[in-house]
C-alpha cells in the first residue's frame, strides 16, 4: 500500500467497487422494469379510464374495472395508517429518545419479531379478536390487521432516523432551555423527517400490496364499499383472486391492476415527497 | 442518551417557575405517552402469542417436542412435524440475504454517495416501488419468467459443471430453494436499500472529509468512515429485511416447489413455514390440523427471535472488537 | 431552517391525516343501501372453484331482484368453518363436511343442508412433446401408480400397453401435485382411492395429502405453470382452467371401460351413474355411466334448515331455487357443468325443507 503504484492500485480498486455499486442499482431497477413491464404487457388491454371508474363485472362480460377495490384499498391503507402511525412513531420516539438500554432492546426485539410474523398469521389474529366476536367480516378488522404489520416498520425506521439526528442539535436546543417534548417534536423529528417519511412510505407500499391478512378480515365485496363494519374489497385481494382464476380476461385484469397498484403507491409517494421538499425550499 | 441539565440564565428563572413546572408536566406526559404506545406494541405481540398459543394447543399437547424434529406432514393421518419447513425457511432466507445484502448496500451507496443529484430521488423511488408489487404478482412473474431462466441456463450449467457438489445435485426443475431465495432477495432489497440509504445519508460530512484528507480513496472513505459510522442503521435494515424474508408467503409458495423434504441441493423443491401455513390454512379443518399450522407459525416466531438474538450478538461483538482494537 | 423543517413534518402529517379523514368520512356516505329498510344483503364465503360462476349468478340475481348476495372465495375449509361460526349466511364447499364438522354445526344451529349447484371435473394434464391433447390414454390404476411414484418412466410397460400408437419417451415422469389445500385435490384423491387400494391405504383422500410426488404447484396456475415448463411432467387442474388455457389433457378410462376426455357433458353424465342419496353428500368419481368422465365432483352451498331471519331466509331460499333452475343457463358459457335432472329434483326437495320458525319458507 505504499508508493505510487500502491495508490494507483487502491484507486483502481476504489473505481471497481464504485462501478459495482452502480451495477447493483441498475440490476434492482432492471428487475422492477422487468416485473412492471410484464404486468403492463399482460394487462395493457385493460388499462383505460374505465378500469378505475367502473365497478367490476362478472367473467364473460366485456369491460369492467376495479373502482370499488381501489377505493377500498385507499380506505384500508388510511385506516391502517391512522392506527399505526401514532403507535409506530411514538414507539420510535420512545426508543430513540427516552428508553433506557434494557427497555429499548426489549421493545426493539418485540418490533423486530412482530415484523417477522407472516402476514397471514396477523390476519388469523385479527379474525380471532375482531371478526369472530363481531360475527361479521369488516373493513375495521382489515385495517387493524394491516396496522399491526405497519407498526414495527414505522417504529424501527423512525427510531433509526431519529437516532441519526446529530446530538449537537439536541444539545443546542436543550441549552436554550426548551422542554424535551418540544425538542423532540420541534427539532429532532423534523431533522429526521426524510427518513421517517421513507419508513412510512415503505410501510404503506408494503401493506397496500398485502393479500393474505385480508382474506380473513376484509373478505371482499361484490357491491362496493358499504361502511366500516361491512366486508370491503381491496385491490390486492382482487389481484390475487383474478390472477389465479382460469379466465384470461380476469388474469389480464389482475396484471393491469398490479401495474395500477404500483403506480398508485408511486403517486402517493411522489406527492408526499414533493410537498415536503417544496416546503423546505 | 446523556441527559444534560442546562444552566438557564438567572433572569429567566424568576418568572419561569410556573412554566417550568408546566414544562416538566408536559415532558412527563409526553414521555409516558411514548412509553404507553411502546407498551401497546409489545402488548399486541403478546396478545398475538397468546391467541396463537390457544389455537395451537391441541398440536403442542399431542406432539410435544417431536413436532420440531419430525419430517412427517400427513394431514390424512394427522401426523405433523416441522423440520423440513424450518430447514426451508432458514435456507431460502439465507440465500435471499446473501444475494440481497451486497446488492442493497451497493445500491444504497450508489444512491447516496455516487449518483448525480438528479437521479438519486427517482431511483430511490423506483426501488421502493418494488416493495409495493403484490406478492402474488412477483410470484407469478417468478414462475413464468424467472424460473425458466433459472432452470436453463443457470441450473443446467451449474449442474453439469459443479454437479459433484451436493449443493448443485439433482434434476434441474427450476422451482426450488434457489428460485425461492432469489425471489426473496427481490422482495427484501427495497427494504434494506431504503433503510441503508437513509443511514448513509445521515453520516456527517466531517466523517468523510477527515478520511479523504488522510488520502483515502473514495471507496476507502465509504468502507472505513461511512459504513462503520452508520452500522446500527445498516443492521436495522438487514434485520427488517430478514423479517420480511422469513414471513413471506405467496411469492415463495409460487416458486419453491412445495415438496416437504430435507435436501441439501439448492435445486430441490422445498417448503417454508410461511408457505406451508399459507397454502394449507384456508382449507384446513380439524383442531389438530389447524393447531399444527398455527404451531408452525409459533415456530417461526421462535426462529425470528433466535435470528434477532444472533444479529444483536454479532453487532455487539463487532462493536467491542472495534473499540478494543482502536 | 428549523422552522421550515417543522413545516415539513406538519405538512407530511397533515396529508396523511387528510387521507385518513377523507377515507373515514367517505366510507359511511357510500352506504345508503344498507340503511334502506327493504334491501337485503346476504354474505357467503367458501370454495374457490365455483366463485366465477357465483359472481355471475349473484350479479344477474341482483339485477333481477335487487337482493345483494356478496360471495367471496376463501376456500372450502373456510366456507365450512364460517357457516359453523355463523359469520356468513351461507357457506360453499367442494368437499363433504366431516361428521365432526356436521356435529359441531348442528349443535349450534340445527341441521345443515348440502345443496349442489354445479359439478366440476379434474383434468389430467401433461407435457410430452409431439403428443397432443386427448392422445395419451391412462387408466385409474396407472395414474395412481404414477402419483405413488411406482411408475417412474413414460415408457413403462403399463403405460405403453394402453397407448400402442404413441411414441413415449424413455424419460422420468415429473409428477406435479397441487400443494395448497383444494377441492381439486380432494376430488382427484377421492378418485384415486376408489381405483387403487394401495393409494387409499398409503395416501388417502383429503384436500391436502402427503404426496410422494416431485413438485407442488400453488393453485391451478402453479400446477399448470410447472407442467408447461418442465418437459415430461404430469399434473392435474380443474377442467375450466385446462380448457380456458388450452392445456393438453389425457383421456381416462371410466368404470364402464371407455376412454373419455374431460368435457362438460361427460361431467354432467357422471351424476347419472351414481345413486344419489337424499342428502346429496356423495362424490361423483368413478361413475358407472358409460359416457361419464371419472374424476368429477359436486360443489355445494351449505345452509341451515332453520333460518333465524325471515327476510334473509326467504331471500336465500329463493336465490337457491333460482340458481338450480334459471341459473343453470349461465354454467356452460363459463365452463361449468349443468346439474343433471335427477340432481335438480333432490336439490329442490332440500331447498323446500328450509324453515323459519318451523314453517317452510317457500313452497313448490
Amino acid at each position: 500500500m505504499k508508493g505510487r503504484s500502491g495508490y494507483f492500485r487502491r484507486k483502481q480498486f476504489s473505481r471497481l467497487m464504485l462501478v459495482l455499486c452502480g451495477i447493483a442499482t441498475a440490476c434492482v431497477i432492471l428487475v422492477l422494469i422487468l416485473i412492471l413491464g410484464y404486468t403492463l404487457v399482460n394487462g395493457v388491454s385493460y388499462l383505460s379510464l374505465d378500469f378505475i371508474t367502473q365497478p367490476s363485472k362478472p367473467v364473460g362480460e366485456v369491460g369492467g374495472g376495479m373502482r370499488d377495490d381501489i377505493y377500498g384499498t385507499f380506505i384500508l391503507v388510511g385506516l391502517a395508517s391512522l392506527i399505526a402511525l401514532p403507535v409506530g412513531m411514538m414507539t420510535g420516539i420512545f426508543l430513540a429518545a427516552f428508553a433506557g438500554p434494557k427497555a429499548a432492546s426489549a421493545i426493539r426485539f418485540a418490533a423486530d419479531i412482530l415484523a417477522g410474523v407472516p402476514s397471514i398469521i396477523v390476519g388469523v389474529f385479527a379474525y380471532a379478536i375482531l371478526v369472530r366476536p363481531m360475527h361479521s367480516y369488516s373493513a375495521l378488522s382489515a385495517g387493524v390487521a394491516l396496522a399491526i404489520i405497519m407498526i414495527p416498520v414505522v417504529a424501527r425506521t423512525a427510531e433509526e432516523s431519529l437516532r441519526l439526528v446529530p446530538n449537537s442539535q439536541r444539545e443546542a436546543a436543550l441549552a436554550l432551555g426548551i422542554n424535551r417534548w418540544r425538542i423532540t417534536l420541534g427539532v429532532i423529528v423534523p431533522g429526521a423527517v426524510t427518513g421517517i417519511v421513507t419508513g412510512i412510505m415503505l410501510a404503506v407500499a408494503r401493506i397496500a400490496g398485502e393479500t393474505a391478512p385480508l382474506i380473513f378480515t376484509a373478505l371482499g365485496s361484490a357491491f362496493g364499499v358499504q361502511g366500516l363494519t361491512q366486508p370491503i374489497g381491496a385491490l390486492p385481494l382482487q389481484i390475487y383472486r383474478y390472477a389465479l382464476s382460469p379466465y384470461t380476461d380476469w388474469q389480464q385484469q389482475a396484471w393491469a391492476a398490479a401495474f395500477l397498484l404500483v403506480i398508485l403507491v408511486l403517486g402517493i409517494n411522489v406527492i408526499v415527497r414533493l410537498v415536503s421538499s417544496r416546503r423546505s425550499k | 442518551m446523556n441527559q444534560c441539565k442546562p444552566d438557564r440564565p438567572a433572569a429567566e428563572v424568576a418568572g419561569d417557575i410556573v412554566s417550568a413546572a408546566r414544562a416538566r408536566i408536559g415532558d412527563a406526559i409526553f414521555t409516558r405517552l411514548t412509553l404507553f404506545f411502546s407498551i401497546l406494541m409489545v402488548t399486541i405481540l403478546i396478545a398475538l402469542l397468546i391467541v396463537l398459543g390457544i389455537d395451537a394447543w391441541p398440536a403442542i399437547q399431542k406432539f410435544g417436542l417431536s413436532f420440531i424434529t419430525s419430517v412427517e406432514w400427513d394431514p390424512v393421518n394427522e401426523v405433523f412435524g416441522a423440520l423440513p419447513a424450518i430447514y426451508g425457511t432458514l435456507l431460502s432466507s439465507a440465500i435471499g440475504l446473501i444475494i440481497a445484502v451486497p446488492i442493497s448496500l451497493g445500491s444504497a451507496i450508489f444512491l447516496s454517495e455516487l449518483a448525480p443529484q438528479w437521479m438519486r430521488r427517482p431511483c430511490s423511488f423506483l426501488i421502493e416501488m418494488l416493495a409495493a408489487i403484490p406478492s402474488v404478482i412477483i410470484g407469478l412473474w417468478g414462475l413464468y419468467v424467472m424460473v425458466p431462466f433459472i432452470r436453463n441456463p443457470i441450473e443446467i450449467w451449474l449442474g453439469s459443471n459443479l454437479g459433484f457438489l451436493p449443493l448443485f445435485s439433482g434434476p434441474p426443475f427450476g422451482v426450488g430453494f434457489l428460485s425461492a431465495g432469489i425471489i426473496l432477495a427481490i422482495m427484501v432489497i427495497p427494504i434494506i436499500t431504503a433503510v441503508s440509504r437513509e443511514a448513509i445519508v445521515a453520516v456527517p460530512l466531517t466523517q468523510r472529509e477527515a478520511m479523504l484528507a488522510l488520502g483515502a480513496t473514495r471507496w476507502e472513505m465509504i468502507a472505513r468512515a461511512v459504513l462503520p459510522y452508520c452500522r446500527s442503521g445498516l443492521v436495522g435494515g438487514v434485520v427488517l429485511g430478514l423479517g420480511r424474508a422469513l414471513g413471506e408467503t405467496m411469492a415463495v409458495t409460487m416458486v419453491i416447489g412445495n415438496a416437504y423434504t430435507l435436501s441439501p441441493s439448492l435445486f430441490s423443491p422445498g417448503a417454508t413455514i410461511a408457505s406451508k401455513v399459507a397454502s394449507e390454512f384456508n382449507e384446513a379443518s380439524g383442531d389438530l390440523y389447524i393447531g399444527s399450522l398455527i404451531e408452525l407459525a409459533l415456530v417461526l416466531f421462535a426462529i425470528t427471535l433466535l435470528v434477532n438474538i444472533i444479529a444483536r450478538l454479532l453487532v455487539w461483538r463487532t462493536v467491542s472488537v472495534r473499540s478494543t482494537g482502536e | 431552517m428549523r422552522r421550515i423543517n417543522n413545516w415539513i413534518s406538519g405538512i407530511a402529517m397533515a396529508i396523511l391525516t387528510a387521507a385518513v379523514v377523507f377515507a373515514g368520512c367517505a366510507a359511511p356516505s357510500g352506504s345508503p343501501a344498507t340503511t334502506q329498510a327493504k334491501s337485503i344483503n346476504l354474505n357467503g364465503a367458501g370454495a374457490t372453484f365455483p366463485a366465477p360462476l357465483y359472481t355471475k349468478w349473484f350479479d344477474e340475481y341482483n339485477k333481477l331482484t335487487g337482493v345483494k348476495v356478496n360471495y367471496q372465495p376463501i376456500g372450502s375449509g373456510g366456507g365450512i368453518s364460517q357457516i359453523i361460526e355463523g359469520t356468513v349466511d351461507f357457506g360453499a364447499t367442494d368437499g363433504i363436511m366431516t361428521d365432526a364438522e356436521i356435529a359441531k354445526a348442528e349443535s349450534k344451529n340445527g341441521p345443515i343442508l348440502h345443496i349442489p349447484t354445479t359439478s366440476g371435473s379434474v383434468a389430467v394434464i401433461y407435457n410430452l412433446s409431439g403428443i397432443g391433447s386427448g392422445q395419451l390414454k391412462l387408466t385409474g390404476d396407472v395414474l395412481a401408480n404414477i402419483y405413488l411414484k411406482k411408475i417412474n418412466k413414460w415408457n413403462d410397460p403399463a403405460i405403453t400397453a394402453i397407448n400402442p400408437g404413441l411414441k413415449l419417451p424413455d424419460a422420468a415422469i415429473a409428477a406435479v401435485f397441487r400443494s395448497d389445500g383444494s377441492g381439486t385435490t380432494y376430488i382427484f384423491t377421492n378418485y384415486l382411492c376408489k381405483v387403487s387400494p394401495e393409494f387409499k391405504s398409503g395416501i388417502g383422500n383429503a384436500k391436502s395429502v402427503k404426496w410422494p410426488g416431485d413438485i407442488g404447484g400453488q393453485g391451478n396456475a402453479g400446477v399448470a405453470g410447472q407442467v408447461q415448463q418442465i418437459p415430461n411432467s404430469i399434473g392435474y387442474v380443474e377442467l375450466a382452467y385446462a380448457e380456458q388455457n388450452k392445456l393438453a389433457w389425457a383421456s381416462l378410462k371410466n368404470a364402464a371401460g371407455n376412454f373419455v376426455e374431460p368435457s362438460l357433458t361427460a361431467t354432467t353424465k357422471a351424476a347419472e351413474g351414481i345413486t344419489l342419496p337424499d342428502d346429496m353428500k356423495v362424490m361423483l368419481t368413478d361413475s358407472a355411466n358409460p359416457e361419464a368422465y371419472p374424476i368429477v365432483g359436486f360443489t355445494w352451498i351449505l345452509v341451515y334448515v332453520n333460518q333465524k331471519d325471515k327476510d334473509k331466509g326467504e331471500a336465500l331460499a329463493k336465490m337457491l331455487w333460482w340458481a338450480i333452475h334459471d341459473g343453470q343457463k349461465y354454467t356452460e358459457p363459463l365452463t361449468y357443468a349443468n346439474l343433471a335432472g335427477s340432481t335438480v329434483t333432490k336439490a329442490e326437495n332440500a331447498i323446500l325443507s328450509i324453515k323459519y320458525q318451523e314453517q317452510p319458507i317457500i313452497t313448490r
